[in-house]
């Protein structure tokens, strides 16, 4: 015997009636002129961040995470996953200035120069890697000074 | 079973929990409220009820329900508004993902559903991640000239986020309640709350040892939103300020030195002006009205009486000028040669420009009104350059840049 499959809450139930009633309002406005690349996207944009971005970062975090720990330094996991993370994020949204794949009509558009971008992402990469690694040697000497010369 | 991601011992970061997912999502509730209005004022800057020239999405309906006629007052009403909606959009980049992070156990729970409204839940909630993803990504290319998404910016960002705010407005109103009732909650009763972890409450059933804290990571969160402000909100400030602006578009160095040294939106060469039009021995202005045509030339026009206004330039891409010192005729004293005298009416501008979606142009009869508004010859005290367009342009207070039309050849004034 199966049981019957629920219905839920009739309120939740209008709710999301009156959102899709909106959305397809707006919807078929959207996807009026090039319905498949439209759909392929808003679908694309989704699955290629739940399932590649995501597990990506993740891993590789993980990697980090698990590497240092198998070197017995678990605890500095956040000083490599913290310049890396705002660097990636940075190359994430400016990816187009950044690669030069919009250089010639960005040039042509605005009269400047599209050189500069990418030089700086690798210097604002470097200053945030660098400071990790001054913030974590100041620790570890913290550390060592604290530390009582017997513990060895 | 702990190697399929829809069981819960699969995730194991110890900082997925209600409550983090609830301080983000009440950020994003304020934050992407707070867009969704910019957006919309924005829209309604263009006045796209006023003539097909200036509708890109003619088939709105009832989706610009709440338009009216944009106003001149305050001067930065447009640089604010678009500023503050480009500027916070990617300013909320690092909560989104941060957000969709700490929920994604979710799209992997089983059963599927659960009953019909959880069903239609998460059909809706394709609707919130697909659309707002579109929103962002497509927002992001835009403001980089990158016009790879599949159609014209204007129609897929403006009905893509009426759909995104659809499914945005369901989920805000089903689980706001549960995030401040997690934010009110004691902290002491945070440890008890993990006890009582039902199915798909987020929390790990068996978290790894944190490298960080929850708090930590929040910080982590804002750091990454601080980064993206401090590097992004300087390209709607001039000088120093401007320099700030490290990755975006409009930061850095302006194009040029001197009085028509400012940022430009697109050069007299990209918009295919051939320098021959704009000589003064051959351009003319063509004005029309309720009493004929009159041609002037660029001479004839400086001897006319000439005006200055102290206005910006603030583009859709979310970057902008300072005032810049405008110097030129007043278009209400342009519809007075034509016959206007004292009320003006709305005027339709075309460009010498061969293409762009905004080569043709209109403004509502208040523009025409306002004295700020120029039928410019010089800004700042020199005659326009070519790529701000030589011989004569339009600037408007408050008005979107493309409305403030370069290259003029032709004012059309009439109700529209």
């Amino acid at each position: 015997m199966r049981r019957r499959f629920p219905v839920g809450s009739p309120l939740q139930l209008l709710l999301f009636c009156a959102s899709f009633a909106l959305a397809a309002y707006a919807g078929v406005r959207l996807l009026a002129d090039d319905w498949f690349g439209v759909a392929l996207w808003i679908v694309g944009t989704a699955v290629l961040h739940d399932l590649v971005l995501l597990p990506l970062y993740s891993v590789a975090d993980r990697a980090v995470v698990r590497g240092l720990g198998a070197a017995g330094h678990r605890e500095w996991a956040l000083y490599v996953r913290v310049p890396a993370a705002l660097s990636g994020l940075l190359l994430l949204v400016w990816f187009p200035l950044i690669s030069g794949m919009t250089a010639r009509r960005y040039r042509s558009a605005t009269g400047l120069s599209p050189d500069g971008f990418l030089t700086r992402w690798l210097l604002i990469t470097a200053v945030l890697f660098g400071a990790s690694a001054v913030l974590l040697a100041l620790r570890l000497r913290r550390a060592t000074k604290r530390r009582p010369p017997a513990a060895h | 079973m702990t190697r399929s991601p829809s069981s819960p011992g699969f995730w194991r970061s110890p900082l997925r929990g209600p409550w983090f997912t609830s301080v983000l999502g009440v950020v994003l509730l304020a934050g992407i409220t707070l867009l969704f209005v910019t957006g919309l004022l924005s829209y309604a800057a263009y006045n796209p009820d006023l003539s097909p020239v200036n509708d890109k999405t003619p088939d709105k309906g009832v989706l610009g329900f709440y338009l009216f006629a944009w106003p001149t007052d305050p001067h930065w009403l447009y640089r604010l508004d678009q500023g503050v909606h480009v500027t916070l959009g990617i300013t909320l980049i690092p909560v989104l993902l941060a957000k969709l992070w700490s929920v994604v156990p979710k799209l992997f729970a089983l059963p599927p559903a659960r009953s019909l409204a959880h069903a239609l839940e998460r059909v809706s909630l394709l609707l919130l991640v697909g659309g707002g993803l579109f929103e962002f990504v497509t927002g992001v290319l835009n403001i980089q000239l990158d016009y790879v998404f599949p159609g014209s910016f204007y129609p897929l960002h403006f009905y893509g986020a009426w759909v995104f705010f659809a499914a945005f407005a369901a989920h805000a109103v089903l689980k706001t309640p549960a995030a401040l009732r997690n934010l009110r909650r004691p902290r002491e009763e945070e440890v008890k709350e993990v006890k009582e972890v039902e199915e798909g409450d987020l929390v790990s059933p068996r978290p790894d040892p944190p490298t960080v804290s929850r708090r930590g990571a929040l910080w982590f969160t804002g750091g990454g939103s601080l980064l993206l402000l401090a590097t992004t909100a300087g390209q709607n400030f001039d000088g120093p300020l401007r320099r700030t602006a490290l990755l975006a578009p409009h930061g850095g160095a302006d194009p040029g030195s001197g009085p028509n040294g400012f940022q430009i939106n697109k050069t007299a060469a990209y918009a295919g002006i051939d320098p021959a039009e704009t000589d003064d021995d051959a351009w003319r202005l063509v004005v029309t009205g309720r009493t004929g045509t009159v041609r002037l030339s660029r001479a004839q026009l400086a001897r006319l009486p000439l005006h200055s206004a102290a206005l910006p330039i603030a583009c859709v891409e979310g970057w902008s000028t300072g005032d810049q010192w405008w110097r030129g005729v007043r278009l209400r004293d342009l519809a007075a040669l034509v016959g206007h005298d004292g009320d003006p009416p709305d005027v339709f501008v075309e460009s010498l420009q061969r293409h762009g979606a905004f080569r043709r142009a209109a403004l509502r009869a208040n523009q025409v009104a306002d004295p700020r508004s120029l039928l410019a010859l010089y800004v700042n005290g020199e005659k326009l350059s070519p790529d701000h367009g030589r011989p004569a342009r339009i600037i408007v207070p408050a008005a979107p840049g493309v409305l403030n039309t370069k290259w003029v050849a032709r004012l059309t004034f009439g109700d529209l």
